[in-house]
């Protein structure tokens, strides 16, 4: 083989590493769903109040996992809704967060995440009603959680009743929108907390087991960052 | 080719009937360094090793360390002082060619050497093991049957894992569940460690207490507090993506603020009491007797771990 030709086959052999190289790191490390940006315009530590509006929705059929069940986010600016579990608000201010639940119920594993936590008056309100505790295991109340475990935050999302699940049957197409089709059920919880002055990302995560099909029930989705957990990044 | 010319002297390197007595020379280098190491470990380090003195078990596990580090050291000293010593004394002259002398086997350097890292090896097992059973468990999981329970009374406090957070029941309290581990000092304390989902691990640091904590098994840790002040949990397992989010903090009281937390956290949180599972070293999550009619009806049953409803989205 001519000198020429082991060169160029050296330099694309070099190319070709770079390349997955390059694939891999701006794939899977840079990668991933977008962060909704509730922070901007809103200074830090005044205790200025920011309105977070997410939904979850039984099927996730904008994504290669359709039969996921995932949150989604509102974009604040456009209102459309995002298929992300990333979001941020400023440090030191009032999250007034309206969550939409369009998902059916599946009890906790562990009734005590039934309790309200970490939120301004420890109750959630439930299509305008306060909720302290919802027990999910006497009757269909509790499709999944808002827990943001390091502010000790933990919210049970109520979910439309039994009844209304099986017919006319949940939101079939992510994202839901709420009143289209009119007869598709669903709450609307709403409930406020107060960020932390420590700017940083805090996770948060649903503690229902709602990953079906996997170990424990705490698979796929519950795994995976874009579908039932993401992070709350705090910012100055 | 000019024959080599026969050796004209000892070697520099064999130590003939006058020369210096290597073997006491090493021996009184490796006495002076080891007692300094020992000294030093067992007096300006010892009390600074981790975990702390906070409780019985991380005393116990400190001395322990203590006693081991005491032991190791002069043999890791003799080590380096033969390294060193053969370094510097036995060492080649730049102009010197000439072949070492034979090596030989020594019986009675190797029986000494046999013997005495023999009994070293077996005074730690013995030592071990009885420090293990009398200080009851050392903190240690000891499995559902304990070989060694304390005397007198023991608080229960049962640690329950789950993703991504431990919760703690206390069984003497009408069985209340929260997340805040409060514990008393200068009583004993029973850790009923399982999990309702994956595998976890249960370490509370500065108490020097880690036990498993496995679905449908009951691991018992005990542990006695000394000092009152605050304390890390951690999990010691990975048990999925959020895992090394899976940290807190523990409080340890006087005997009295204790008491006076837990009968105002039993009273405040009796609600949520009531609607938890009775009390038990371990749970079942795939059968849960108090599950409403409603919902069996509607086909949650809890068969094979899942809670979902047949007719919902499902993920082979």
């Amino acid at each position: 083989v001519s000198l020429p030709a082991r060169v160029s086959l050296l330099i694309v052999a070099f190319l070709g590493v770079v390349a997955i190289g390059a694939f891999v790191v701006l794939h899977y490390f840079l990668g991933g769903p977008p962060v909704e940006d509730y922070s901007s315009g809103v200074a830090a530590n005044t205790g200025a109040t920011v309105h977070v509006v997410m939904q979850e929705a039984p099927e996730n059929t904008v994504s290669t996992h359709p039969d996921w069940v995932s949150y989604f986010i509102q974009n604040p600016q456009t209102k459309a809704w995002v298929h992300t579990t990333l979001f941020s608000v400023p440090a030191g201010s009032r999250v007034d967060m309206t969550i939409y639940g369009f998902d059916g119920c599946t009890p906790l594993r562990n009734p005590y995440w039934g309790k309200v936590t970490g939120v301004i008056g420890n109750t959630v309100d439930v299509n305008g009603k306060a909720y302290s505790f919802i027990n999910s295991w006497s009757g269909c109340n509790v499709g999944h959680t808002f827990s943001i475990p390091s502010i000790n935050l933990n919210v049970p999302m109520a979910t439309p009743g039994l009844i209304q699940a099986n017919k006319p049957g949940l939101c079939p197409t992510a994202p839901c929108q709420p009143g289209t089709p009119a007869q598709v059920p669903y709450r609307v919880m709403q409930f406020s907390f107060m960020t932390p002055h420590t700017t940083g990302e805090y996770y948060w995560q649903c503690r229902v087991p709602c990953g079906g099909g996997f170990l424990t029930g705490f698979g796929g989705p519950m795994q995976t960052i874009g579908f039932m957990t993401g992070n709350m990044t705090v910012v100055s | 080719m000019a024959a080599e010319a026969p050796p004209t002297s000892t070697p520099q390197h064999a130590a003939g009937p006058s020369g210096p007595n290597h073997g006491l020379r090493i021996f009184v280098i490796w006495l002076i360094l080891s007692l300094a190491a020992d000294l030093i470990i067992w007096f300006v380090w010892g009390p600074h090793l981790p975990p702390g003195a906070m409780s019985s078990s991380a005393s116990t596990q400190q001395f322990t360390i203590r006693v081991m580090a005491v032991m190791a050291a002069p043999v890791m000293v003799l080590v380096l002082v033969y390294f060193i010593y053969a370094l510097v004394v036995w060492r080649a002259k730049p102009e010197d060619e000439q072949d070492g002398p034979p090596l030989h086997g020594n019986t009675r350097i190797q029986a000494i050497w046999i013997t005495l890292t023999s009994v070293i090896v077996l005074a730690l097992f013995v030592f071990g093991t009885v420090t293990l059973y009398t200080s009851n468990g050392a903190g240690g999981g000891q499995g559902a049957s304990p070989l060694q329970v304390p005397s007198g009374p023991v608080l229960q406090v049962q640690v329950i894992g789950q993703q991504w957070k431990f919760t703690y029941r206390y069984p003497q309290f009408g069985g209340f569940e929260t997340t805040d581990l409060v514990l008393p000092t200068n009583q004993w304390v029973q850790f009923n460690v399982t999990s309702i989902d994956v595998i976890h691990s249960f370490w509370a640091y500065q108490l020097g207490v880690k036990a498993d904590a496995n679905p449908g098994v009951n691991n018992v840790a005990f542990t006695k507090i000394d000092h009152a002040g605050t304390f890390v949990v951690r999990c010691a397992e990975l048990c999925g993506l959020w895992h090394g989010a899976m940290f807190d903090y523990g409080q340890a009281l006087s005997p009295a603020a204790f008491q006076a937390w837990a009968k105002v956290t039993e009273a405040k949180l009796a609600d949520v009491t009531a609607a938890l599972p009775p009390y038990s070293l371990t749970y079942d999550p795939t059968f849960i007797p108090q599950m409403s009619k409603a919902m069996v009806a509607g086909g949650f049953n809890g068969a094979q771990g899942f809670f979902y409803a047949p007719q919902d989205p499902f993920q082979p």
